[in-house]
């Protein structure tokens, strides 16, 4: 009846997953019961969870990457107390096999749950308004992957309290991750969990890059996109390319540990050789899906505070989409230490440091945005300066370790984990707070606080040096990656550092919280009346904040790059000729393919076979459903536009 | 390591490096910036070298950055603004050429080197080659000496100045074989070989680790590496030959069978056929014995 499921499950022996789950529970109860008392239920259904207004479909990807964030970092504050304190013969709080379930769910949710949140929510809320146009491509598909990845992070998280969670890494390699060295469920969680929201990623990806080819303003030809688009478009091209390879190779693993076939494993002809090759055929791709649309970012936060336009356009274009081709070819550098050959690793360290060519070409555009410019020194522009100077540190550690004989002695080191840190934490996140600070007020209409705006940057700036170059050190040193505890005593004083990094990154994470609790309560005197509230350059600031669910009343007419500042300084053509409009309608697909989806998973993860079958149905039975819909807009008529029009003139002749 | 540089680079370790990084590390013992053979003493040269290149580039970007945005802030009256500036050509070429550069310098580091310190080369040393066959097992080191006939456990005996040549397997899952002082890693797999090729030239005990994680043990799975002077190490060899233990099908199924924290060990005698046995079980043990799914680690019996 309930398949490998018993009360064993509960980690009733395991003080601190216990407690975690009980303070999750009361939350997640405490938070029900106000919506319930406050009888907020038909307004959450209406207004967000069935939307399939991509503007708050974008919200919900960031909300759910911060809320992630609080889950990756308590994971990964634990394992830097885990090691400032096991050194020589101590043996830390942390016993290995709930330290090996706690990075990989690290790396897991961190790179699935935030980095990707983080940056498609970017990307949902702010590509068709930059492009000048009503929505998405897909409305209802984008709700469904939005869905699908709430899903994934769900069954993640129930791992905490049902079961155990991997733990073979965040890339659960083979013969490791097979079912004869895990046998628990710990690595079906994984799996599962990711074949989930890894579908809905993929349907975001194609939403996303259908709507940047097949969407924009009239006169936004490709040259005249935002570089914002550009980058996005070269993530969701990844994506599409990408992801499928994530798909079959988790599918042929789970062929292996549900069906007994050989894939990977050791014996029956298996090659676990295989699956690192085809994972990292994923994986390289991915980091620049997290990356490129940071850069994005950083290219319409340094132009727009600079007050100029983006120099060198075309370059950041060419180099934007050299990089998306390139990073299809350098995979195997994540194992020139599997003994491939002097040929084979040469071409790959070669070819990975090629990709070092357009992206020192980015950082040199940057420079030279600013050069010329009247900077306004804002968060994001904090952001966005902190990001060139920790991350030309990344790239560069990264090209040394891109010289094969160097990797030799690097791979798998600390000086790794500092090198990826680097550029992920310099890079995804730097960009992800930048490009949240930046278009919060066009979401929310009002201005987050500037003052503890910049003292989040600062802890995270400071903490993350201080977490991370240590580990350069120790990497140096000879520590290794995962590991749980060492012998050699002179590495504490790092580590000890290195935590005490994790605890000023902390202090920022508490301060991002504490900004959008104070930005909240005073969001009176910070409103964003004229919509445009940091004199921006592209057309996402020519609409109202937060901007009506049809965006445009009239689609700009785009004239260039650079379109709203062209119309702003150039104000001429004929009043604005408003009609009725369509808008897509609500949809409960999403949610409810989501509904299903986690006793799916769950079911498969435990081998309870009706489940599944129940959660498979339900799927298909709404897909169905949704097949056969008659209505697909709604109509917004004149009177509803023009009110809102009016409105927001009146506002901006307030500003 | 001697006790020497032992209480001295300690200091340094714990206070130096705040101060800069890369330069207080390079005189400590231990890690990769002190290498105690040619693979490793190249391998240092080669993280310097590209090291230096690209922070002839790097610091420049960095200080322009923070020159810049200082400089063309809004408050400064004395900055000339160019709002309109967008592209130059010259400059464009500029941005492209000295990445291009540097790549085109560092590639052919890479090329060349990549030949140069290919695991599987042979080296050429002082001493006669000694052959070394290692197997990982969970979670702990099995070395084999075909040559001698021997085996031991969790440590590596070499001669000082002779070249070593490895061939790796795993019985088990992955793992990577790694001396840091020695130089590089190389990665062990069921049903496959891989082939290292590491030179001590000075006599000490150096650390052993798996730098691929393996399962629950991982942390421990380290050995000892002491190179010792040729005559020395004919000595080891000869009084292995006299210990009791012989590693047969029974004891290698007791070995193969998980535990952590194992003692050192070493066998007097050793079936020459043992290696390519583990090689083609493809993980299973080579006797009548076979594998059977892990379960939670025990101490070793």
């Amino acid at each position: 009846m309930f398949g490998k499921l018993s009360w064993a499950a509960i980690p009733l022996n395991e003080p601190i997953p216990l407690i975690t789950v009980g303070v999750l529970i009361v939350g997640i109860v405490g938070i029900l019961s106000l919506v319930t008392w406050k009888g907020w239920w038909p307004y959450l259904w209406r207004e967000w969870i069935t939307t399939t207004d991509h503007k708050r479909l974008g919200v919900m990807y960031v909300i759910l990457a911060l809320v992630m964030l609080l889950r990756g970092f308590s994971d990964a504050i634990m394992m830097r107390a885990q090691l400032a304190l096991a050194a020589g013969h101590a043996a830390g709080y942390l016993p290995p096999d709930h330290y090996n379930q706690i990075f990989s769910a690290h790396g897991t949710i961190m790179i699935f749950f935030v980095g990707m949140a983080f940056v498609i929510g970017l990307m949902n809320f702010a590509l068709p308004l930059q492009l000048g146009v009503r929505d998405v491509a897909f409305p209802v598909l984008n709700s469904v992957g939005f869905w699908l990845t709430a899903a994934g992070v769900l069954l993640v998280n129930v791992s905490l309290g049902v079961g155990e969670f991997s733990r073979t890494g965040w890339l659960a390699y083979p013969p490791l991750s097979e079912i004869a060295y895990s046998p628990g469920v710990g690595v079906d969680y994984y799996l599962w969990s990711l074949q989930i929201s890894g579908l809905g990623t993929l349907l975001s990806g194609i939403n996303l890059t259908t709507t940047i080819l097949k969407l924009r303003a009239p006169g936004m030809s490709y040259a005249r996109m935002p570089v914002f688009c550009w980058t996005a478009l070269a993530s969701n091209l990844l994506i599409v390319a990408a992801f499928p390879i994530l798909t079959a190779t988790f599918a042929m693993l789970l062929l292996d540990r549900y069906l007994g076939f050989h894939f990977f494993t050791n014996d029956g002809g298996g090659n676990p050789m295989m699956y690192i090759n085809l994972i990292w055929g994923w994986g390289h791709p991915e980091v620049y899906i997290l990356i490129l649309p940071a850069f994005g970012v950083f290219s319409e936060v340094i132009a727009t505070f600079s007050g100029k336009p983006l120099f060198g356009y075309r370059s950041m274009v060419m180099a934007t989409m050299a990089i998306c081709v390139l990073s299809f070819m350098v995979w195997l550098h994540h194992f020139f230490t599997m003994g491939a050959g002097a040929n084979v690793n040469a071409f790959f360290g070669i070819a990975t440091m090629i990709i070092a060519v357009p992206t020192g070409v980015k950082v040199f555009n940057w420079l030279f945005t600013m050069y010329g410019g009247s900077i306004r020194f804002t968060a994001p522009v904090l952001w966005a300066i902190g990001f060139i100077v920790t991350f030309v540190i990344g790239g560069m550690t990264g090209v040394l370790m891109a010289i094969p004989p160097a990797d030799f002695v690097l791979h798998n080191s600390l000086f790794l984990i500092a090198h990826f840190h680097n550029v992920i934490i310099g890079g995804v996140i730097f960009g992800a707070m930048a490009g949240y600070t930046y278009w919060f007020p066009k979401a929310f209409g009002f201005k987050l606080h500037e003052g503890l705006g910049k003292a989040v940057f600062w802890c995270w700036f400071v903490g993350f040096y201080l977490a991370f170059m240590p580990l350069y050190g120790l990497g140096l040193m000879g520590a290794t990656r995962r590991m749980q505890h060492y012998a050699d005593t002179s590495w504490q004083p790092l580590m000890i550092v290195a935590f005490g990094g994790a605890v000023v990154i902390l202090i920022g994470i508490i301060l991002t919280v504490a900004q959008l609790v104070v930005s909240i309560r005073t969001r009176n005197r910070r409103r964003d009346l004229s919509g445009d509230p940091w004199n921006g350059r592209t057309l996402e600031w020519s609409t109202s904040s937060p901007p009506p669910v049809w965006n445009f009343a009239v689609l700009p007419v785009v004239s260039g790059p650079d379109a709203f500042w062209r119309t702003k300084h150039n104000p001429k053509g004929p009043a604005p000729k408003y009609e009725p409009l369509e808008v897509p309608k609500h949809s409960a697909l999403g949610f409810t393919v989501a509904f299903f989806a986690v006793p799916l998973g769950f079911a498969l993860i435990w081998h309870i076979w009706w489940l599944a079958i129940v959660g498979l149905l339900g799927i298909v039975a709404a897909v169905l459903r949704h097949a056969w819909r008659v209505d697909l807009e709604e109509h917004v008529s004149l009177a509803t536009i023009l009110e809102h029009e009016q409105a927001q003139q009146l506002r901006a002749a307030r500003a | 390591m001697t006790a020497r540089n032992l209480s001295n680079s300690k200091a340094r370790r714990s206070w130096g490096f705040l101060a800069f990084p890369l330069l207080a590390l390079a005189g400590c013992s231990h890690g990769v910036l002190d290498p105690q053979g040619p693979v490793g003493e190249n391998e240092k040269l080669i993280l310097f070298d590209a090291t230096a290149i690209m922070l002839a580039v790097v610091i420049p970007v960095i200080l322009c950055t923070l020159a810049f945005a200082w400089w063309f802030r809004a408050k400064n009256r004395r900055a000339h603004r160019r709002p309109d500036w967008e592209y130059s050509g010259r400059i464009e070429f500029v941005t492209w050429s000295i990445p291009a550069l540097i790549v085109l310098f560092l590639g052919g580091i890479a090329w060349i080197s990549s030949h140069d310190l290919d695991p599987p080369k042979r080296l050429t040393g002082a001493g006669a080659p000694i052959e070394v066959q290692v197997v990982s097992l969970d979670w702990k080191w099995l070395f084999i000496y075909p040559q001698e006939h021997i085996a031991t456990v969790n440590q590596l005996v070499i001669p000082v100045g002779a070249p070593v040549h490895f061939t790796l397997t795993s019985a088990s899952v992955m793992n990577s074989f790694f001396v840091p002082q020695l130089g590089s890693q190389i990665y062990t797999m069921a049903g496959m070989t891989t082939h290292l090729n590491l030179l001590a030239s000075h006599p000490g005990t150096y650390a052993g680790i798996s730098a691929q994680f393996s399962g629950d043990g991982f942390s421990d799975m380290q050995f000892d590496v002491r190179a010792v002077p040729a005559g020395e190490f004919s000595t080891w060899v000869a009084g292995t030959h006299d210990a009791a233990q012989r590693l047969d099908a029974e004891q290698y199924a007791r070995l193969a069978a998980p535990s952590v924290r194992n003692a050192q060990m070493a066998f007097g005698q050793v079936s020459p056929d043992l290696f390519d046995a583990v090689v083609h079980g493809k993980g299973t043990v080579p006797t009548s014995l076979s594998a059977s799914p892990r379960q939670d680690p025990g101490t070793n019996p």
